[in-house]
């Protein structure tokens, strides 16, 4: 556990001395700020456009800073040749990938704090309304679908040497599941046949990350989400994580070192 | 035994359709005792990096069993008390010298009061100190070399693995990194370098090998070799790899 919290240290080390981090850091906190500033003769229904535009900043600028983020770690190693002197030492690679997936998803969390700290800023100054275990709620599932995402992104980062093709393909996966993963049921019952149970196990297979979703509850003011479910969908997000860090270990710990 | 290699065959697979394999390593067997300084000698692409890396936990062997400290390279164990410096300055280049040194000290579980210590010996050895809060991205391949030398050192490692320790450093440089390894000899130290320099091989290593086309071709104490061909050390390398001196004109 020391040397993974060292390799997750680094990873950290590594964002924080990177310019290119603060850019997409910084411009969602000031969007948000600045759309937050804004009042528009204090119409709920304004508030409430505000407040979406804002949540889907929020997980499009942290989407961003996970697959960038991830992408590069384990390429950049052996591009760098710095994986030698690392691996000398005695560090499995176990260990590299499971603190390559803490960094990254430590550093995720911080920048998502960040962001709700915003949000909630200046949605309590538009509303009135303080809630923090709704927020706290949201920040805490989007977190766990990060940990997905981080863990398919690393897996991806050890098939594809060239970090742009693995930022492109995951954003699709990603993409592709957040807009259409809820819906291939549907389609898999219109299209019936081999095709059907094709897409049907697509739809079984697939990590749902559009569960992980509860803008809509922050937007619309709507109770919190059942603690158990909360709980369900951490224990989902754990099953499937584990599941890419493994798969990322098996395809890492027999790979040539040098790209 | 610090070190032991049993027939080790390292085997490069083809990476296209029904390209061969190419043998990098065949059947090596070496064994080097405690406070030897060891010189593995050849050309370039003779399988000196090849069992290095093997002997590393880079790669694994094809056939055959390498141990370090009686421990087979396989167990990440084995790496506990060794130091290895790579040819090339391959470092984070945004940490500083002492963040880097910090870094792999916690890998090696070393308590927080003695990295403070072992940090002030080793940047003060390798003449670091007014750099040490500097990153090494702005550091001279100089520097950089140093900095390499004391991530090797950080854990008072008994046996020290070096790559072309003094490839691309100035004489001064040189000079330091045979002072070093000179001291670690004293100390009782395990040194097992690979290099191009033999004139140097020649003045610090206790015993040579000499690998060429992966077969092991010569090995013995330096003197011996020396006394058994008549001749210097780079004479014996050139005889070995085939060199022919071109005709007089």
């Amino acid at each position: 556990m020391n040397t993974v919290l060292a390799l997750a240290h680094i990873v950290l080390k590594e964002l924080y001395r990177r310019k290119d981090f603060y850019v997409l850091f910084v411009l969602t906190a000031v969007i948000t700020l600045l759309m937050g500033s804004i009042r528009f003769f204090n119409d709920p229904n304004i508030v409430r456009d505000l407040k979406e535009i804002c949540l889907l900043l929020v997980w499009v600028s942290a989407l961003i800073i996970a697959v960038t983020t991830a992408a590069r770690q384990i390429p950049a190693e052996r591009e760098s040749r710095t994986i030698f002197p690392l691996l000398a030492k005695p560090v499995t690679r176990g260990q590299v990938v499971m603190g390559k997936f803490l960094g990254c998803w430590l550093a995720t969390g911080a920048a998502l704090v960040v962001f709700y700290l915003f949000f909630g800023i200046m949605s309590g100054a538009h509303e009135d309304r303080w809630p923090v275990l709704n927020y706290f709620q949201a920040f805490w599932l989007q977190w766990m679908m990060l940990a997905v995402v981080i863990a398919l992104v690393l897996s991806g980062s050890v098939v594809f040497s060239a970090p742009s093709a693995n930022i492109t393909i995951c954003f699709c996966v990603v993409l592709g599941i957040l807009l259409l993963g809820g819906h291939l049921n549907q389609v898999a019952l219109q299209q019936g046949g081999l095709l059907g149970t094709i897409t049907y196990t697509v739809y079984f297979l697939i990590p749902h990350l559009e569960w992980f979703d509860i803008r809509k509850f922050i937007v619309f003011n709507w109770p919190l989400v059942p603690w158990l479910d909360c709980f369900w969908a951490t224990l989902y997000a754990i099953i499937y994580a584990a599941f890419f860090l493994f798969a990322t270990w098996l395809l890492f710990r027999r790979k040539a070192l040098t790209v | 035994m610090v070190i032991e290699i049993r027939n080790l065959i390292v085997e490069y697979k083809g990476r296209g359709f029904g390209q061969s394999s190419t043998v990098a390593v065949k059947d090596l067997n070496l064994k080097i005792r405690e406070g030897e300084v060891f010189g593995f000698l050849g050309p370039n692409g003779a399988g000196k990096t090849s069992t290095m890396q093997v002997l590393l936990g880079f790669r694994e062997a094809t056939a055959g069993d390498a141990f370090l400290f009686g421990v087979n390279v396989r167990e990440p164990i084995a790496r506990q008390r060794i130091g290895y410096l790579p040819e090339m300055t391959y470092y984070y280049k945004f940490l500083t010298a002492e963040e880097l040194l910090r870094f792999y000290a916690k890998i090696f579980r070393i308590p927080r009061a003695e990295t403070v210590k072992r940090v002030e010996f080793l940047l003060k050895l390798v003449e670091l100190e007014s750099a040490r809060k500097r990153p090494i991205g702005s550091y001279s391949k100089g520097m950089q070399q140093r900095v390499g030398l004391a991530q090797a050192l950080i854990n008072n490692p008994d046996l020290l693995i070096l790559d072309e320790p003094t490839s691309g450093l100035d004489p001064l440089g040189r000079m330091k990194v045979r002072e070093i390894i000179q001291r670690l000899k004293n100390e009782g130290k395990t040194v097992f370098f690979s290099s191009h320099e033999l004139g140097e091989v020649e003045t610090v290593c206790d015993r040579v090998a000499i690998i060429h086309q992966g077969a092991l071709k010569v090995e013995g104490r330096v003197d011996d070799l020396v006394r058994r061909y008549q001749t210097n050390l780079e004479q014996i390398f050139l005889n070995i790899v085939g060199y022919e001196p071109p005709l007089p004109s």
